[in-house]
């Protein structure tokens, strides 16, 4: 799979620039360190000469016990391989780094959630403003000295819980009642509220000579969302529209953000686990797997054999889970109110019967630990025994739900016509765009994290890494119908190969687990994409960096290239191929 | 309970005598409470996990077309009921709110899960509103995290339970002052409720001295 | 990189889908097959009663086909063992007593991810010092996410996730913060609740006494070997 390049590229990048890129030596860490102002160089050489084409993810760390500010990226190759890790480092008073959307334009929304977050100015970004807070907010919120309004104590388990245990509510300590704080002077009276100017300013300016003959026609901003039916929750979208045409489309975000990593800095290493089930609320089991193999990877856990079965298992349903909801969901999106995602929702409604028999909820499984699983599969589901129930599920009852969903819609033609030729997305724009997922093998890149770096014990599973050629919402959605049977096709293996018996946990469970010094990035292929967790642990009980690589949120990035010239109505469609979940595009 | 409002809305309110005679105006409640009851339609409105499940619950399985539920409306001039379905943060408070001011009398709002009714685990965050019902009134509260489709379905009967002991003769919207809208918050460096203008100046009057 | 060009190519095999329309007549011919199964599943069960067990047990299967809707609040989904809503505290009965089995430890408190539950300690009359024992626990509900670490940890198996959901409530002030009181439950309801785990639980208390009580056999046998 590997280029031959490769291997001597990563000596090759200190000898190539020569006091520029030096290996980080930090116990636990690993890649390079790369002086801010040959950024450009550095990763542009990267890109055309060694290869490393697809820019996964982009984030911060404060070290602020050294002063400094510290960008990550994380470069693959789309064929396959490890990941090449670059640290720039500034200081926390002056964080100018140079915009890397020029190389990467799938850097665009990343930066400017690093931007929002922790303050960085990246010089060259064509539209350097907050994405998740508000214009206007105070304060950069993931920084360590920056405490929120019901801040109560740096790390958990919170004093006043046990042994203080006097119960109150966070509000009644606040002198507004409720989660607010204001920063230091600030005077109501001089303030004003900040203007919604995303696109609006152009709707005064243009007066765009593109109509008939000498008509003159003037271009209107139409918003949609953040409550809209189609938005698939709270995202909004501002569109530019001459006509019924998309000049210009910039998706708004940030009405779900939770505050994952601030929280997540705060919580143990355990304690993360149930919030992780949160972030893609439709693909819990997925999330708890990713995050599971970031900290056992730290911790250099071997999980049993039983358990890896459940878990592919279990992410597999998931899979199937998710596809089934987006179909049901794109298909509302194209004016099929319901009907089909009733048919969707059956189903799912099955696979949900056994999470729940097994973790305990139906959506918040909350079901991996490190080192394994909660729980072994129960012996019975509502009266029947459960491995009848999950064998007659895979081998019978999907099967033949996705046999007659094809037949219910790949061959309509309404469907055809509205999706066949709208939203393309070409190969090499999906790359540079860091699309992942099912979007990115629809456009016929056949870069799946299952195959391209084998985790857990996928490599011993037969299942094809399918892809389809022409990259637009119909593919889109008949890469969603083919992954699905390829994931039965994966439980049926699972079904057919799992030890009776044996450990489901290495280990004794622990409540607090200490994990070593350093960082660790690890990623799975989560339902929606690669799904990537960077966490960096100073030895404590706490991590001190958890970072959500979002796979909805970065492939909302390419949305307005590939809206524009398409009508509104075609908007949400694009959207709903995309398959975003608000709680994971926003945290 | 010094608010008369507030005392009409709580639906344990014990019937006074004179209208217990009044045997017109109960047969009148009957029908008008049945009418409500029965085609309570709610607003098309998700905002987080709980969302999905309230999703499941007008699907097949749950089926709210059983309870005349089955009309979700996307838009609030129809609507007579919005779920609160998920975690309210600061940037979207504005937005509920005003979506609550548009919806026409009677309206209800369900706060459905801990997120809704009181910040739930998420409740520490910078960006999250520690219950709805610090803007609007919420006339439900359904539990759990998420609450299942049954856990929804009982809250949306515990509503009915509710507009079965309200009368016409004391129900808000006939009531004269009513139908003010409610505030809506700015969003200034943190969040700004308008009602709490005189404390925000207080506090930037200490922080001067 | 190369600009994409936004439909084009889609238009011209636009123009090559044929409208006849079995596509769609295709796609209604499955929705009149799940209008009539709902029929033929209904007539199936015609002698049974509107709820009755053996019916919702067929339509809630892999097998099942036709109607899914389970009639609630008339019909409920039977709750898997496993299941979690809001935790509750166990005590046990011992000579018409109450008797907690939280002994105030505080892992419930530490382990739990939004930090939800308080506890407060009792102290001896006597000596001050705390004995293990709660005397007020509180359970902010609003804030609880049912992630059931609490129980998965608790060393004395003394708080569990309860199956009750129907706890829907016109005031959260009070309604939602769960006391000792409200969290107390007997230990007999969580053995109805959760017979498997109860069983299981019980095996290894008894397997943990017999080895206690066979240590201090050989220990008090020990001495007296060597005397």
């Amino acid at each position: 799979m590997t280029a031959p390049v490769i291997e001597s590229t990563a000596q090759g990048l200190e000898g190539r620039f020569p006091g520029v890129v030096t290996a980080d030596t930090r116990a636990g860490y690993s890649g390079y360190v790369v002086s801010a102002d040959k950024l450009i160089d550095v990763a542009t050489a990267l890109r055309d000469e060694m290869g490393y084409d697809y820019l996964s993810s982009i984030t911060g760390v404060d070290y602020i016990a050294d002063g400094k500010l510290e960008a990550v990226y994380h470069a693959y190759r789309t064929s396959g391989g490890a990941a090449l890790t670059l640290k720039v480092q500034v200081p926390r008073d002056d964080p100018a780094i140079p915009s890397l959307v020029s190389i990467y334009p799938g850097a665009d929304f990343q930066e400017r959630e690093a931007y929002d977050m922790y303050g960085f100015k990246f010089s060259g970004h064509p539209n350097l403003k907050r994405i998740l807070m508000w214009d206007g907010f105070g304060g950069y919120p993931l920084r360590k000295d920056w405490k929120e309004a019901y801040f109560e104590q740096d790390l958990k388990p919170f004093d006043s819980r046990w042994p203080g245990g006097n119960f109150y509510r966070s509000e009644e300590k606040n002198p507004f009642g409720h989660n607010v704080a204001y920063p230091e002077g600030f005077n109501l009276e001089n303030w004003a509220p900040e203007k919604d100017v995303i696109l609006a300013p152009e709707l005064t300016v243009s007066q765009m000579a593109g109509g008939v003959g000498h008509l003159k026609t003037d271009t209107i901003v139409v918003n949609l969302g953040p409550q809209h039916p189609s938005t698939h929750g709270v995202f909004r979208m501002l569109v530019r529209l001459d006509g019924e045409t998309i000049v210009d489309l910039q998706p708004v975000m940030g009405y779900l953000h939770r505050n994952h990593e601030k929280i997540g800095e705060r919580n143990t290493f355990l304690q993360n686990m149930p919030f992780t089930d949160r972030l893609d609320y439709l693909c819990s089991m997925s999330n708890n797997l990713g995050y599971a193999l970031t900290i056992e990877k730290m911790m250099k856990l071997k999980v049993p054999e039983r358990a890896e079965y459940i878990r592919v298992l279990m992410v597999e349903l998931t899979r199937i889970c998710n596809h089934l909801w987006a179909i049901g969901f794109l298909l509302n999106d194209l004016g099929a109110f319901f009907t089909p995602a009733l048919y969707a929702i059956r189903e799912r409604e099955l696979i949900l019967d056994f999470f729940e028999a097994t973790a305990g909820s139906r959506m918040m499984c909350n079901y991996m630990r490190f080192g394994g699983v909660a729980r072994d599969l129960p012996e019975k589901l509502n009266d029947e025994n459960t491995m009848d129930f999950l064998i007659d599920l895979v081998h019978n009852r999907l099967p033949k739900a996705f046999d007659a969903l094809h037949e219910y819609l790949t061959e309509n033609e309404i469907i055809k016509s509205r999706c066949i030729g709208v939203g393309v997305l070409p190969p090499q724009q999906a790359i540079a765009y860091s699309c992942t997922g099912p979007l990115l093998r629809a456009s016929n890149v056949p870069y799946d994290l299952r195959r391209a770096e084998p985790y857990s014990i996928y490599d011993r599973f037969d299942f094809n890494v399918c892809t389809r050629p022409n990259g637009d919402i119909y593919d889109r959605y008949l890469i969603r119908m083919d992954e699905m049977y390829e994931s039965a096709k994966i439980c049926q293996q699972v079904l057919r190969d799992m030890p009776k018996g044996g450990d489901i946990l290495a280990g004794k469970p622990q409540y607090t687990v200490r994990v070593p010094a350093g960082e660790s990035y690890g990623r799975v292929e989560g339902p929606k994409g690669e799904l990537g967790y960077y966490v960096v642990s100073q030895g404590k009980n706490n991590a001190y960096r958890y970072h959500i690589r979002a796979p909805s949120f970065i492939n909302l990035t390419i949305l307005g290239e590939l809206c524009k010239g398409h009508k509104i109505a075609d908007v949400v469609v694009i959207l709903g191929s995309i398959d975003i979940v608000l709680g994971e595009t926003d945290r | 309970m010094t608010d008369p409002m507030q005392d009409l809305q709580d639906p344990n309110l014990p019937v006074p005598d004179e209208l217990k005679s009044n045997i017109v105006i109960t047969s009148i409640d009957k029908i008008y409470n049945w009418g409500r009851r029965s085609a309570i339609w709610p607003m098309m409105f998700g905002l987080a996990c709980c969302a999905i499940e309230m999703i499941c619950t007008a699907a097949s399985r749950y089926d709210l077309a059983r309870f005349g539920m089955e009309v979700m409306r996307p838009s609030p001039r129809q609507s007579d009921l919005m779920i609160v379905s998920g975690t309210v943060t600061k940037k979207m408070i504005p937005v509920i709110v005003r979506l609550y001011n548009q919806m026409p009398e009677p309206k209800y709002v369900m706060a459905m899960g801990a997120c809704a009714s009181g910040g739930g685990p998420f409740k520490e965050g910078y960006n999250v509103v520690s219950g709805v019902d610090k803007f609007i009134p919420v006339d439900v509260y359904v539990p759990g995290c998420p609450p299942t489709p049954q856990a929804l379905l009982n809250g949306l009967m515990k509503l009915q339970e509710k507009i079965d002991k309200q009368s016409i003769l004391s129900v808000p919207w006939y009531q004269p002052g009513n139908g003010d809208p409610v505030p809506i918050p700015l969003l200034g460096p943190d969040l700004i409720d308008l009602r709490q203008l005189p404390a925000i100046r207080q506090h930037a009057h200490k922080e001067k001295a | 990189m190369t600009v994409s060009s936004h439909g084009n190519s889609g238009n011209e095999e636009k123009g090559k889908i044929k409208m006849y329309g079995l596509g769609v007549l295709k796609g209604m011919v499955v929705t009149l097959g799940h209008f009539v199964d709902t029929y033929v599943d209904d007539i199936r069960w015609l002698s049974s009663k509107y709820v009755s067990p053996e019916k919702k047990a067929y339509r809630q299967s892999t097998k099942g086909k036709g109607l899914f809707t389970v009639q609630y609040p008339d019909e409920k989904l039977n709750i898997p063992e496993r299941f979690r809503y809001i935790p509750f505290l166990i005590y046990e009965e011992k000579d018409g007593k109450h008797e907690d089995r939280c002994t105030s430890c505080g892992i419930c408190a530490k382990v739990c991810p939004p930090q939800c539950i308080w506890i407060v300690r009792t102290n001896d009359a006597v000596t001050n010092r705390p004995i293990p024992q709660p005397k007020e626990f509180y359970i902010d509900t609003d804030i609880c996410m049912n992630c059931g670490y609490c129980a998965e940890y608790c060393p004395f198996d003394a708080i569990k996730m309860d199956h009750n959901f129907e706890l829907a409530s016109f005031d959260r002030t009070t309604a939602h913060i769960y006391d000792k009181a409200k969290l107390d439950r007997p230990l007999s309801y969580y053995a109805s609740l959760r017979p498997t785990d109860y069983a299981a639980e019980e095996k290894a208390r008894a397997e943990e006494e017999a080895k206690k009580a066979a240590k201090k056999a050989a220990a008090a046998a020990a001495p007296a070997a060597k005397s």
